[in-house]
């Protein structure tokens, strides 16, 4: 299968997923859920019992099953909007060869992980083809072969490719892919240098 | 299907790990004794006939045999619901077992043997093998746990935003190379989760269900899972209710 008609089934596949499992029947009281996390996680400490608390976007996808109505869809999508912060300097290409290592890397915010000894990582090989070069990537989202030729390295493209990594569900609410930078996994500058990974002519993702 | 959300044509490339598993699956074609975890559930015997003949995991006091089929389940003397692995612990902590330093630390690092509760749930488990998974739903809090753990699966939170069904609500989707299990689909479920807990190639040891999920939630970036807390246990209960009628093939080989 080429590069566009794998962007096609794609696109087919969440036409296809709007066929929606609707809203969750709520089976379990919500104070069961909270007093079974507050008993599940072995630390105690704010920073991680912030993590068990849902914001308002991920209460809403968990609601619907990832799949919103289109009044809830546009509210995240308007909430994501407004959560993304630009380069103090405005510049959204960095360098290909950090963003490389960050789509590499899937370390960093593991319970293992503390204190940290690296940079936390992007992980974007744990989910995306990204290079031919690189043969161990997932498949939970599409494939990124070529992305920069694709979009003809439009100054639109980089900027919408930038706002899509700082946070997914500007682009598409509900989306499975983490918000990178509106929940803080990777800072402006890291976004800026995945975003040369896919958008610059002698990146390996457009070889 | 409405779960499958993007699908991908397999790669044909394979890690190191799948040719390890390949090697195994071939040695236990020719002699179904060379699996690893069989060692284990030996050892779990042993312990099991020394320190637990008392211990009722739901068939009565001492009884084994197709008890694991029918877990987890409620247990009136603990009021609440257990899997395996926490019903054991209950009763080692009747014989004086230090459940807080095993709760410290109650799995093993890639390498090491799994530890003695473990072992016991891996013997349990083999006693089962070749039955199907028939848990109670009778009793309210059963079916109590059996939402909860549907709740906690489709739960996204987390830097990562992940739920469960982040990774295991679409076929033939992979993490880097690791093939994910579709587990809401009990026709997929019946054919994985039977096979907990096995050894696995990868860790070279025996990974347990709660083991399983606590790697799970540090894939998640979530918190470390509490061995045997009511969501542990909530969540087994779910993948078990999804399973319901598939075959145990426990120990078995895992990638
Ligand atoms: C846990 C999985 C996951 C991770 C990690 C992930 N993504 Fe994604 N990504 C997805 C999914 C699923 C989609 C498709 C749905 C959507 O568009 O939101 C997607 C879509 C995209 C798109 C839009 C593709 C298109 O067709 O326009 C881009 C660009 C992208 N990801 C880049 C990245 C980069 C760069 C990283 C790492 C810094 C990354 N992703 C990390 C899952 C992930
Ligand atoms: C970020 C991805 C990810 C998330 C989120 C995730 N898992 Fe997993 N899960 C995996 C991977 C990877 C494997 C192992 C696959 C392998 O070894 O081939 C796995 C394996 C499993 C298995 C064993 C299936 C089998 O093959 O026998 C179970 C059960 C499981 N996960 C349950 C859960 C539960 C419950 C949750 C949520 C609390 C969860 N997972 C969340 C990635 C994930």
């Amino acid at each position: 299968m080429n590069r566009i008609s794998s962007y096609l089934v794609v696109a087919g596949v969440l036409v296809a997923a709007a066929c929606t499992l609707g809203e969750r029947k709520m089976t379990v009281a919500p104070e069961l859920i909270d007093a079974a996390l507050k008993g599940g996680w072995a630390a105690s400490t704010p920073e991680w019992l912030a993590r068990h608390t849902q914001d308002e976007t991920m209460r809403l996808c968990t609601q619907y099953n990832n799949e919103p109505p289109k009044a809830v869809a546009a509210t995240i999508e308007a909430s994501a909007r407004a959560s993304i912060k630009y380069p103090a300097d405005g510049k959204l290409i960095g360098d290909w060869r950090q963003g490389e290592r960050l789509a590499q890397s899937g370390y960093g915010m593991r319970f293992t992980d503390y204190p940290a000894r690296n940079p936390t990582g992007g992980n974007c090989y744990a989910c995306h083809q990204l290079s031919e070069a690189e043969v161990s990537y997932g498949t939970l989202g599409p494939s990124l072969l070529g992305y920069g030729k694709i979009k003809d390295f439009t100054a639109e493209a980089i900027k919408a490719t930038y706002e899509k990594i700082y946070n997914s569900h500007a682009v598409l609410p509900c989306s499975n892919m983490p918000r990178l930078g509106a929940n803080g996994v990777l800072t402006p500058e890291q976004i800026r240098d995945a975003v040369a990974l896919l958008m610059s002519r002698d990146s390996p993702v457009n070889k | 299907m409405c779960a499958a959300l993007v699908s991908a044509p397999l790669a044909l490339a394979q890690d190191a790990t799948e040719a390890a598993l390949e090697k195994y699956r071939r040695m236990l074609k020719d002699d179904p004794w060379s699996n690893p975890g069989l060692l284990d559930a030996d050892r779990g015997e042993e312990l099991w006939k020394t320190k637990l003949t008392a211990c009722d995991l739901g068939k009565g006091p001492g009884k084994v045999e197709g008890a694991f089929a029918e877990l987890p389940r409620f247990f009136a003397d603990a009021d609440r619901v257990m899997d395996a692995e926490t019903r054991i612990l209950w009763c080692l902590e009747k014989t004086g077992f230090n459940v807080a330093a095993f709760l410290r630390s109650p799995h093993p690092a890639g390498g090491q043997p799994v530890k003695e509760v473990g072992a016991i749930a891996t013997y349990v488990a083999s006693k089962s093998s070749g039955m199907k998974f028939a848990a109670p739903t009778a009793h309210p809090k059963e079916k109590e746990a059996v939402a909860l753990g549907d709740a906690l699966f489709n739960r996204r939170a987390g830097p990562f935003d992940f739920s469960c069904t982040t990774c295991h609500a679409s076929d033939g989707a992979r993490i880097r190379l690791q093939g994910l299990p579709l587990l809401i689909e009990p026709a997929a479920a019946r054919k994985v989760i039977g096979e907990w807990p096995g050894y696995r190639v990868s860790n070279a040891h025996v990974m347990t269900m709660q083991h399983r999920l606590l790697d799970c939630y540090w894939q998640m970036r979530q918190d470390r899972l509490v061995f045997g807390s009511d969501a542990s246990v909530a969540l087994t209960s779910y993948l078990v209710a999804n399973a319901k009628g598939g075959e145990i093939s426990a120990p078995s080989i895992k990638r």
